[in-house]
C-alpha cells in the first residue's frame, strides 16, 4: 500500500517536473495587458532586491537608496539623471576660494512629513550624526573632512572642512547624506520620515514598499499619487511580472536573454544605460599565489572579456581595463593592456612557478551577472590550468566572509558606488592591495581642485591598478530598464544609487 | 527463499523499467569514456542552437553541447542518488533489524529517531543542511541519505517484526540460537525483498530531490553539469528556446519512470501475495 503510494508520488513528481516548464512556456503569454496606462496615477516598479530597512544613513545596501533617494528623503545637493549636481534641500551654495568653507542656503518651505520644519538645525543634526563617533553610516568617510557645522540663521548652514575634499559636494548628493529630522531619525529604519515629494505609506515585508504623494511638499509636486516598489529576485518571475502587467517597469532587469523579446513587443520600451558598477574578478592580493603580480597578469590574459560580455550580458556591456567607468571624465582606455591570450597566461604562470596551474576557489554572490560570469570565468581559467572550484553563497555569507572577513581567493562583484577608485588606497579593503604610491596619488587628488590636474591623477591611478593587475577588470554593469511604453520620465542611466520617480508620468 | 520463476512470469513493467534504467546506466558509463563534446566546453558564439547533426540536442546558453551535458548529468545524478541510497541502506537496514530484534526501548528509540527525520521533508532538511554547511554534492548526499535511512529503518523493522513471529524463527530460538544469529540467518534474508523494492523507489525519489536541489543551486556545483541546474538555467529561456527545458525535464522524468516501473514490477515478482494466482 505504502509502496504503491510512493510509486505514484514518484511518477507524478517526475511528470510534474517535466511539465512545469512547459506550462510556464505556454501559460503566461496572455494576461490582463489591455488598456493599462490610460488616466493612471499609480505606478508599480519592480526591483531585484528588497532593502533590509529604509534608513539610507544607516546601511550599505543599494536597495535602501533605490527606494528612498529623492522620493522620500532629500539631500542638500541632488544628483540628477545626467549625474550633474543640482539644488536639493539647498537651493544654492558657495565655496570659499581655499575650498575649505561651504555655505548652503536652504529651501525655506521644506518640512518633514511629520510637520517639523527642515531647517539649519536639522541639517546640522544630520551631518553631525553621520560623522559622529556613534555613526553607523555606511559611507562615514564622505563626512570625515568636516571640521565644524554652523548655523548662522535658520535657513543657512556653513560647513568648514579640515582639508580640501574634491568630492565633498558630490558625496553630499549621495543617499547616505540624506537630511533627517532629530525627532524621527531613530525610527527611520521601519517608518522613514523625510522631506521628499513622497511619504512612506506601508511596507509589506517580502513583497513591496508603498509610497504616497506628499500633498504638503513645497516644490513641484510629482504626477504620480501612489508608487509601489515590488521586490522580485527571480529572473523568470521578473519576465512573467512584466508580461502580466503586475509591474509597470522593471529597473536593473537582469534577464538579458529576454531583451530581444521585449524589444520586439510594442507594449514595452527597453533602455540600456550605464551604472557606476565596475564588475571585477576580485583577487585576494595578500594570499598565495595571487601575491605574485605575474599570476594576476596571467589571470588577466586568461579572461576573454568579449565572450564574457556576450555570454553574460548578451552584448549589453562595455569592457573596462581598470577601475573607472568609460562615461566619466578622466577615463583612460586600458582594455588593450592584457589581450586575451591563453598561451601568454600559461607562460606567465610557468614563470611564476606554476607550470601545471593550481587549485583555487571562486566565490559567487547571488546576482545572475556574478553567477554566470563566475561559471564562464571558471571555464576560461581551466583552459590555462587554474582549477577554480565555484562556490555560490548568499549575500549575508558573502558580506561576512569575503567583504568583511577578507577570507577568499577569487570572487565576482560589481562595485556600484560612483567614483570609488579611492577604495584601493584603503588599507583595510578586502582586495588587500597595498601600494604607497597609489595612496600618495589619492592624497594629492584630495588636495586638488583643478579639473585638469584631477583628470591626470585619475589617469595615473587607473594605469597603476591596471599594471599591477590588482583585480580582473571585466565590464561595466549595464542599467537595463524594461518599462511600459506609455511611461515617461524614468532615468536611463544610474549615476547614483537611486530610482528617482519625481519626474515620472503616464503619457 | 529461492523460487524458480519462468521468464514469461516476469511482469512487462520490470522489462520496461529495466530497459530505461539500463539505458540510463549505459549513458552514464559511456560518459566516463566518451561524450560528443567536452561537457564543460563553452562556446558563446554558438549558444542556444537547435538540435542539428553537429549538436544532437542543440547547445545551451553558453554554447555547451546539451547531449554531452545530459550524459555527464546522468552520471552525476546516479552517483548522488546511489550514494544517498547506499548511506540509507547502510544505516537504515541495521537500525530496522536492531529495532525488531531488541523490541521495547530499542524499538522505541529507532521509531522516535525516525519521527525526528520525518518531521522535515527531505528537500527541506537538505536546504537546511546546505545553508549551514555550504552547497555541494556531499551535503546533499548526507541530507538525502539520512532521510532514506529513516524510511528504510521503518520498512525493515515492519518486515522483520513479521518474520520474528513466524514458526521457524521461534523454532530456531527454541533450539538455542541467539538473536544476532537469528537476525542474520533468518530475518535478514526474508526482509530483503521489501528492502529491494523500497530501494528502487527511494532511488527515484533521490534523483528527483537531487534535481530539485541543483535547480535551487544547492546541489552539484558548476561547471559540472546537472539536470536540475540545466532546468533552472532554461527557465529564463522559455520564451526564446523552450527546448532547453524539455531535454533535462525528459531525462529526469524517464529516469524516475524507469526506476518506479522496475520497483513496482520487482515487488510483484518477489512478493507471492501480489502474484496473480494463475502463475502459482
Amino acid at each position: 500500500m505504502m509502496q504503491t503510494r510512493a510509486r505514484r508520488l514518484a511518477v507524478a513528481a517526475g511528470m510534474a517536473l517535466m511539465a512545469v516548464p512547459l506550462m510556464i512556456a505556454t501559460g503566461t503569454t496572455g494576461g490582463p495587458t489591455a488598456a493599462w496606462g490610460q488616466g493612471r496615477s499609480d505606478l508599480v516598479i519592480g526591483m531585484p532586491l528588497e532593502p533590509p530597512h529604509l534608513d539610507p544613513t544607516a546601511g550599505a545596501a543599494a536597495a535602501i537608496k533605490e527606494v528612498t533617494y529623492a522620493n522620500l528623503f532629500e539631500t542638500l545637493v541632488r544628483i540628477d539623471a545626467s549625474g550633474a549636481m543640482v539644488p536639493g534641500l539647498a537651493q544654492s551654495w558657495t565655496v570659499s576660494a581655499d575650498g575649505l568653507s561651504y555655505r548652503f542656503a536652504l529651501r525655506p518651505g521644506a518640512r518633514f512629513h511629520d510637520g517639523a520644519p527642515c531647517d539649519a538645525a536639522a541639517v546640522k543634526f544630520s551631518l553631525d550624526r553621520a560623522r559622529g563617533a556613534e555613526s553607523v553610516n555606511a559611507q562615514k568617510g564622505y563626512f570625515a573632512a568636516i571640521a565644524a557645522v554652523e548655523t548662522p540663521d535658520p535657513h543657512s548652514v556653513v560647513v568648514t572642512l579640515s582639508r580640501p575634499d574634491g568630492l565633498f559636494l558630490f558625496h553630499l548628493g549621495a543617499g547616505d547624506a540624506a537630511i533627517v529630522s532629530p525627532a524621527s531619525a531613530a525610527g527611520n529604519k521601519q517608518k522613514p520620515v523625510g522631506t521628499g515629494p513622497f511619504k512612506f505609506d506601508r511596507w509589506v515585508a517580502g513583497d513591496r514598499v508603498v509610497l504616497a504623494r506628499n500633498p504638503e511638499y513645497d516644490g513641484a509636486k510629482p504626477a504620480l499619487e501612489r508608487v509601489s516598489f515590488r521586490f522580485i529576485s527571480d529572473a523568470a518571475a521578473q519576465i512573467a511580472a512584466l508580461k502580466a502587467g503586475d509591474v509597470d517597469a522593471f529597473l536593473q532587469f537582469n534577464a538579458f536573454e529576454a531583451l530581444p523579446e521585449f524589444r520586439n513587443d510594442p507594449k514595452f520600451t527597453v533602455t540600456v544605460g550605464t551604472t557606476e558598477g565596475e564588475t571585477l574578478l576580485s583577487i585576494n592580493n595578500a594570499r598565495k599565489p595571487f601575491d605574485d603580480v605575474r599570476v594576476r597578469r596571467a589571470l588577466a590574459h586568461a579572461i576573454d572579456r568579449k565572450t564574457l560580455i556576450d555570454g553574460v550580458l548578451y552584448g549589453n556591456g562595455v569592457a573596462i581595463g581598470s577601475h573607472f567607468p568609460p562615461h566619466r571624465d578622466g577615463y583612460v582606455d586600458l582594455t588593450g593592456l592584457y589581450p586575451y591570450d591563453p598561451a601568454k597566461a600559461k607562460a606567465l604562470l610557468a614563470e611564476a612557478g606554476y607550470p601545471n596551474g593550481f587549485d583555487t576557489t571562486l566565490r559567487l554572490p547571488p546576482p545572475p551577472y556574478a553567477r554566470r560570469s563566475g561559471e564562464l570565468i571558471a571555464a576560461m581559467l581551466a583552459e590555462v590550468g587554474v582549477r577554480a572550484a565555484v562556490e555560490p553563497v548568499e549575500w549575508a555569507a558573502w558580506l561576512e566572509k569575503t567583504f568583511k572577513g577578507k577570507d577568499f581567493d577569487l570572487t565576482v562583484i560589481a562595485h556600484t558606488e560612483p567614483l570609488d577608485i579611492d577604495v584601493y588606497a584603503r588599507d583595510s579593503y578586502y582586495f588587500n592591495y597595498r601600494n604607497p604610491a597609489f595612496v600618495r596619488l589619492e592624497e594629492e587628488l584630495n588636495r586638488t581642485q583643478d579639473a585638469g590636474r584631477r583628470k591626470a591623477l585619475y589617469g595615473q591611478q587607473q594605469r597603476m591598478l591596471a599594471e599591477d593587475a590588482v583585480n580582473g577588470f571585466l565590464f561595466m554593469l549595464p542599467f537595463v530598464t524594461v518599462q511600459n511604453a506609455k511611461l515617461s520620465g524614468l532615468w536611463v542611466n544610474r549615476p547614483v544609487q537611486a530610482n528617482d520617480l519625481t519626474g515620472v508620468a503616464w503619457k | 527463499m529461492t523460487r524458480r520463476i519462468p521468464v514469461s512470469a516476469v511482469p512487462a513493467a520490470v522489462w520496461a523499467g529495466a530497459a530505461l534504467v539500463g539505458l540510463l546506466l549505459a549513458v552514464a558509463l559511456l560518459s566516463l569514456v566518451w561524450t560528443p563534446y567536452p561537457a564543460e566546453q563553452v562556446r558563446v558564439v554558438a549558444r542556444l542552437r537547435p538540435p542539428s547533426a553537429a549538436h544532437w540536442l542543440g547547445t545551451d546558453h553558453f554554447g555547451r553541447d546539451v547531449a554531452s551535458m545530459l550524459m555527464v548529468g546522468a552520471r552525476n545524478s546516479l552517483a548522488v542518488a546511489a550514494a544517498a541510497v547506499g548511506l540509507g541502506l547502510g544505516l537504515g537496514v541495521p537500525l530496522g533489524l536492531a529495532a525488531a530484534a531488541l523490541g521495547r526501548w530499542g524499538d522505541e528509540l529507532v521509531a522516535r529517531l525516525g519521527d525526528l527525520v520525518f518531521a522535515f521533508p527531505a528537500v527541506l532538511s537538505a536546504i537546511l543542511l546546505t545553508a549551514a554547511l555550504g552547497a555541494g554534492a556531499v551535503n546533499v548526499v548526507v541530507a538525502l541519505g539520512l532521510f532514506n535511512a529513516a524510511v528504510l529503518a521503518r520498512v525493515t523493522r515492519g518486515a522483520a517484526l513479521a518474520v520474528w513471529r513466524r514458526e521457524f524463527v521461534r523454532a530456531a530460538l527454541a533450539l538455542g540460537r541467539g538473536p544476532l544469529s537469528v537476525t542474520l540467518v533468518h530475518v535478514l534474508p526474508n526482509t530483503l525483498g521489501v528492502v529491494v523494492v523500497q530501494t528502487t523507489v527511494l532511488f527515484a525519489v533521490a534523483i528527483v530531490n537531487e534535481a530539485a536541489l541543483s535547480y535551487l543551486g544547492l546541489g552539484i556545483q558548476p561547471p559540472s553539469p546537472s539536470w536540475g541546474k540545466m532546468l533552472g538555467d532554461a527557465q529564463t529561456h522559455l520564451f526564446n528556446a523552450p527546448l532547453q527545458a524539455v531535454f533535462p525535464g525528459l531525462a529526469i522524468a524517464l529516469s524516475v519512470l524507469g526506476l518506479t516501473l522496475l520497483g513496482d514490477g520487482l515487488r510483484d515478482w518477489l512478493d507471492p501475495r501480489h502474484r496473480s494466482s494463475g502463475l502459482l
